[in-house]
Parts: structure tokens; C-alpha cells; sequence
């Protein structure tokens, strides 16, 4: 275990539950560094997740953490931050929890520009329960259910997610980790709805299923062939590759603590 | 406990849903999330200025669903935290209400109930969650309920759900019903409440170690304790434990057992005309004020009639009833439903005896239509 693991780790949760070649444990790591530079105090910083394989990342930190229900990590979040506007709040999800059945708590979250930075691990698929269709999940891809390949379309979370108002959001990728620090760490820093999207791949059912790779390392590389790191300013790669980078940032919206704390002084005035 | 000084106290002429958002305030909730819903909606509308002033977050949630998660979350915050809502929106709980359960949270929801199922019968009144409340979510757990029968017990009985939700670390919840929550009239607030008083001092290690009643310390986050909650079953430093048989058989035993193991602490009857009564009525919430008119008619005119009121219904307050309907011939269970809490009373005094007293449709039964079936059978 390195130093900085070595530091965050609850180290009775171990092992970690995910498999040989999962990009979460990359993700975890790259968290771990950001959050050690930007000197996050223990009692400063609450972890909250859903259910699904990313969802359990946050469950092996010494920090105070809540492993919710499935979909529901961003509406438990959004309760904890109220009332601690001055904490650190960080949301662990994946792309099924998070855009598929929590997707109506991840565009009110955005809506509301509420101060929370979300880690969407995302695998186009539903990896715990052993690959089936995710809201991810590219058009006529194979899955458990969907042998004939994948009848629908999958989100374009970056429009979906800015136009409900999210006010930053960066797509990294576990192939990436110095690209995914800096996603994590701009996106910590920025107060409003950050959402942090990572392509983290799934050897155990995305490989097998989605794409047929016989080893993790024949799928990283065939994940690098498909990223291109963003120009500052730029959203979309070219060649039709999935670009990396920060995509959006908006100072201008206003923060929900921020509302809410002046809407304490109102009311507390008036009465 | 703790005694808190009401700055609001005296006389009121409220209706009960704001009852019970003022008696959430007195009981210092400082967090509410919910979801408009008919006939609940007074008690958000309520708070939703009232809250920020009293330095509190109110925040409207786009489903029943976020609300309870929301509340739950600010629970774990170090908030005194609650929603409201009626039949669908108390449904959409339930998954929620489970993880609270097992996470030992403490909140209150305030169910005021209504017509169901479904969509059901929005602005009527009903006691249609009753068996709801106590088995609404799959697993094996205990809550704990109170039923108010007036504004003045809308009020009090909310502050008693934040003392019994903190001291028992589960859910509670003020099963109201649409009659109480309407209605208007006489409230006298108190000088003071009180309230449980349960700082924890030192670092917590294992969050889910119970103390000798059976209940772990109401420990919240940023405190130092790197609290792990996990809505999978867990040992007691809140490892998952989904697997271990004997660690999730102890952790369901202890659910239950904290709740059931304190019957004694948690419930609340009271008794009209117990000494020779030969005809037993049994009621809670709001028809238990219709039955009590009606008892009392039957003994002016020389029925040997008593009543029992439920204040709380779950845990099931089994001694009381047990001796109330020890020395009846025939007990009647008047409730707006078509017979929920009549088959506890039944477990308990027996089939033989114990009928029902059915109101559906939305209708409350009026004092004479009890009176009739008290005449009926005595």
C-alpha cells in the first residue's frame, strides 16, 4: 500500500471487493492524492455513495461515510450538506446509480447548484449484477440483456447534466490519472455542483460482454486509442474521440448554501 | 433530558398539521425535506419560512423519494430532521425507511394519512397506513408510532417522536390522518419541552455497539468518530457483514429487540371508565375522540361501556390491552379502514370477542353511528 493509501484507508473494510484490472481502485488513489494536496481535514469531509461496484470506493476511507441505497447518494448528500454547508461533501456513484435510477436526484442536484463534487465511475454497464444494459451503455452493444445488441441510445450526460445546471464538469479517464487528478481537484475547489465523469473500465463484464477483450490490458489500451485530452476551451475531440478535460465551468450561477444562508438572515430578520 | 424554554408559548388557535410543524420546531428539527401532497401539505408550507428562521434548512424535493434520503442524510449531519407526507408518498418511503431501520437513523415523518390505495382518496380522511407503518418495507425491523387525536396532540405528540427517535435511534413516525390534520382549533403551547439529551462524549469506534438497552450511541458525523453507515447488515463498526448468518441474525434481533425490550417505556394508553366495563371500545387517532363521545353517551344512559385509547400503536402496547379487554365481554375496534389494527387486538383478546368497526370511503364515524354499535351489542 503507498504512503498516501496508507494514510485514508479503513484498513478493517479491506479487501476491496473490486477486480483485477477495475479502474475504480485507480480512481480511489487518484481521490486520495487530490484530497492529501488540498490538505482536506478528518473532520472536514463527509463520503456518500450509492449501490453498484463504484458505490463501495468510499466505504474503504476513514472518513465519515454514508453507503446509501441504490440512486439515492445525491438526495442523502444534498441532507448532510444542508445542514453542514461548510463541509466538504463528496458523492462516489456509478453511471447506472447515478443516471439511471437515481437520474431525477442528479438533474434536481444539478438544478439546484447544490455545493457537492460527484465521482461518477463509468463502465457502460451494470457490473455487480454481472453485466447487464446501463443508461450508458453504447447504441446496439451486447450486454446480458441486451443479447441483440442495445435497442436504445445512451445519455449525453455532459448536455444533460450542464443543461439542468450543474456549474462544472470534467470527463477523466482511468487510463489517465494525472488528467483525473486535476478533474477531481478543480472539481473540489469549485463551489457548485461539480460532476466528474470517469471512464473507468470493467474487465470482468464491460470486457467479456461490450467488447470481447480477452485481458484488462488489451481493454486499457483500446481506451487510450479512443480518449484525446481537450485543448483549454474545447468540448469535443476530434476524430470522434471522447475528449478529457474540463468541458464546463460557471462562476456565475448561485451556490444553494449560499442562497439558503441568506435566506436564514431574511427570515431571522423578519420574525 | 433537557429542559427547553418556549419563547411562543400560550393559547393558539391552530389546525393540527401546523401543530405538528410548530411542535418540530419546539422540539428543535432544524431540518425538513418534502414533497407537496395533499392533505400534508400545511406542514411544509409551514416550515418553509419558519425553518430558515429558526436557523434550519427547508427544502423542497422533486420526490417522496429524495425527501426521506435528504432527511435521513441530515440526520447523519447532526440535525433533529423530518418530512411529512400522505399514502403515496409514505409508499415511495418505504426502501428509505428500511435503511433507516438498520442504519438506526433518527427521524420523523409525519403521515397524515388519506384514502387509498393508490392514488386513492387524496382529500379524505383514513387511517390507511397503519400495518403500513409497522410492515411497509421487506425485512424484519421495529418502529415506532404514535397516533394524535387532536391539535393539542398533534403538537405534543410530534415533540415526544424527536425524544422517542433520538433515544431509540429508529424511525418514528406521527400517524395523523386527514380529520386531525384540518382541524382547527385550541392549542396551548407549553413553557418548556424537553428534550433527550444525548451527546456523545469521546470517539466512537464501533457506531453500532449497543449501550445496555439495546441501542448504540447517537453519534453524528464530523465529530471524529469516520463514522461507516451501510444499509447492508454490519457488525458493529458498521462492516458489512451481508454474508455472516450469525451477524445479521444478532443485528435483526437487535432491531427488533431494542423496540420490543421497551414496550413499557414507549407506550402511552389511557383509560375511560375501566372499573366495570363490560363493553370494551379500543381506538386511536382521530376516531378515538368520536368513540369516546360515543362511550359516554352509552354510560349516561346506563351501559356499562368502557374505552381504551392508543396513544401509541406501535410497538403494540400488548400489556394494556390485555388487561383493558381482561374484564369485557366484548370489545370493538372502530377504525377507517376496514380492519387493521383489529387483527392485534384480536392476536391478543381472541377472535370470539373482538369485532371490528368498519369506516371506509373517507367517511369519519360520527359519534352516533359508534354509539349504535355499542347499543347494537351490549
Amino acid at each position: 500500500m503507498n504512503s498516501t493509501a496508507e494514510k485514508y484507508i479503513r484498513k478493517e473494510a479491506l479487501p476491496f471487493i473490486f477486480c483485477p484490472g477495475c479502474g475504480h481502485g485507480i480512481v480511489v488513489n487518484s481521490f486520495l492524492r487530490v484530497i492529501d494536496k488540498l490538505g482536506i481535514g478528518k473532520n472536514q469531509m463527509g463520503l456518500v455513495s450509492g449501490i453498484g461496484c463504484s458505490s463501495w470506493s468510499p466505504v474503504y476511507l476513514q472518513f465519515d461515510c454514508l453507503h446509501t441505497l441504490h440512486g439515492r447518494a445525491l438526495a442523502q448528500a444534498e441532507g448532510l450538506k444542508a445542514v453542514n454547508p461548510d463541509k466538504t461533501v463528496v458523492v462516489f456513484t456509478g453511471d447506472g446509480d447515478c443516471a439511471g435510477i437515481g437520474g431525477n436526484h442528479l438533474i434536481h442536484a444539478a438544478k439546484r447548484n447544490v455545493d457537492i463534487t460527484v465521482i461518477m465511475m463509468s463502465n457502460y454497464i451494470y457490473g455487480m449484477t454481472g453485466g447487464q444494459r446501463a443508461p450508458t451503455t453504447p447504441y446496439g452493444a451486447i450486454t446480458k440483456t441486451s443479447p441483440l445488441g442495445n435497442e436504445e441510445h445512451p445519455f449525453d450526460l455532459f448536455r444533460l447534466v450542464t443543461g439542468a445546471g450543474a456549474t462544472y464538469y470534467a470527463r477523466a479517464s482511468a487510463t489517465h490519472p494525472i488528467q483525473l487528478d486535476k478533474a477531481i481537484e478543480e472539481g473540489m475547489k469549485h463551489k457548485g455542483f461539480s460532476f466528474i465523469e470517469v471512464l473507468s473500465p470493467c474487465p470482468t463484464t464491460a470486457g467479456r460482454n461490450i467488447f470481447s477483450f480477452k485481458t484488462p490490458s488489451e481493454m486499457y489500451d483500446w481506451y487510450e486509442s479512443q480518449v484525446a485530452v481537450l485543448k483549454p476551451g474545447q468540448t469535443e475531440a476530434p476524430d470522434g474521440k471522447i475528449g478529457l478535460g474540463i468541458l464546463y465551468m460557471n462562476n456565475e450561477r448561485a451556490e444553494l448554501c449560499s442562497v439558503q444562508a441568506e435566506k436564514k438572515e431574511v427570515a431571522r430578520n423578519e420574525n | 433530558m433537557r429542559i427547553k424554554k418556549l419563547s411562543d408559548s400560550g393559547v393558539k388557535l391552530m389546525q393540527g398539521n401546523e401543530a405538528c410543524a410548530a411542535g418540530a420546531l419546539a422540539a428543535d428539527c432544524r431540518f425538513m425535506a418534502g414533497y407537496p401532497i395533499t392533505p400534508a401539505t400545511e406542514i411544509p408550507e409551514y416550515l418553509s419560512s419558519r425553518m430558515f428562521a429558526a436557523g434550519g434548512v427547508f427544502m423542497q424535493m422533486e420526490d417522496e423519494l429524495a425527501s426521506i434520503n435528504a432527511v435521513i442524510g441530515a440526520s447523519w449531519g447532526g440535525a433533529r430532521a423530518m418530512t411529512a407526507t400522505s399514502g403515496p408518498g409514505f409508499t415511495l418511503m418505504q426502501e428509505a425507511l428500511g435503511y433507516a431501520a438498520v442504519t438506526e437513523t433518527p427521524l420523523v415523518v409525519i403521515n397524515v394519512m388519506r384514502g387509498g390505495p393508490a392514488t386513492g382518496q387524496p382529500t379524505c380522511t383514513s387511517q390507511d397506513a397503519v400495518m403500513q407503518a409497522r410492515y411497509g418495507g421487506h425485512g424484519d425491523y421495529e418502529i415506532i408510532a404514535l397516533a394524535p387525536s387532536s391539535v393539542q396532540e398533534a403538537f405534543d405528540f410530534t415533540v415526544r417522536a424527536f425524544n422517542l427517535a433520538d433515544k431509540y435511534r429508529v424511525p418514528v413516525f406521527v400517524l395523523s390522518d386527514e380529520t386531525v390534520g384540518h382541524t382547527r382549533e385550541k392549542l396551548l403551547i407549553p413553557e418548556s419541552v424537553e428534550i433527550f439529551d444525548d451527546e456523545y462524549q469521546g470517539v466512537c469506534r464501533e457506531y453500532f455497539k449497543p449501550d445496555e438497552n439495546g441501542v448504540p450511541p447517537r453519534i453524528r458525523f464530523f465529530q471524529g468518530h469516520d463514522v461507516l453507515v451501510d444499509g447492508q447488515l454490519h457488525d458493529q463498526r458498521g462492516i458489512r457483514a451481508g454474508t455472516d448468518p450469525a451477524v445479521c441474525a444478532q443485528a435483526i434481533r437487535r432491531y427488533c429487540g431494542k423496540i420490543l425490550d421497551h414496550i413499557d417505556d414507549i407506550s402511552s394508553v389511557e383509560k375511560f371508565f375501566p372499573e366495570d366495563a363490560e363493553t370494551l371500545v379500543i381506538a386511536y387517532g382521530s376516531v378515538s375522540r368520536s368513540a369516546l363521545s360515543a362511550v359516554r353517551r352509552a354510560r349516561d344512559e346506563g351501559m356499562k361501556v368502557g374505552m381504551l385509547k392508543l396513544n401509541t400503536v406501535w410497538p403494540v402496547p400488548e400489556k394494556e390491552i390485555r388487561a383493558a379487554c381482561a374484564g369485557a365481554k366484548r370489545v370493538i375496534v372502530p377504525e377507517m379502514n376496514v380492519g387493521e389494527y383489529l387483527r392485534e387486538i384480536q392476536r391478543i383478546a381472541g377472535c370470539d370477542k373482538v369485532q371490528g368497526f368498519s369506516s371506509i370511503g373517507g367517511v369519519f364515524p360520527a359519534p352516533k353511528a359508534i354509539y349504535e354499535k355499542i347499543a347494537e351489542v351490549t
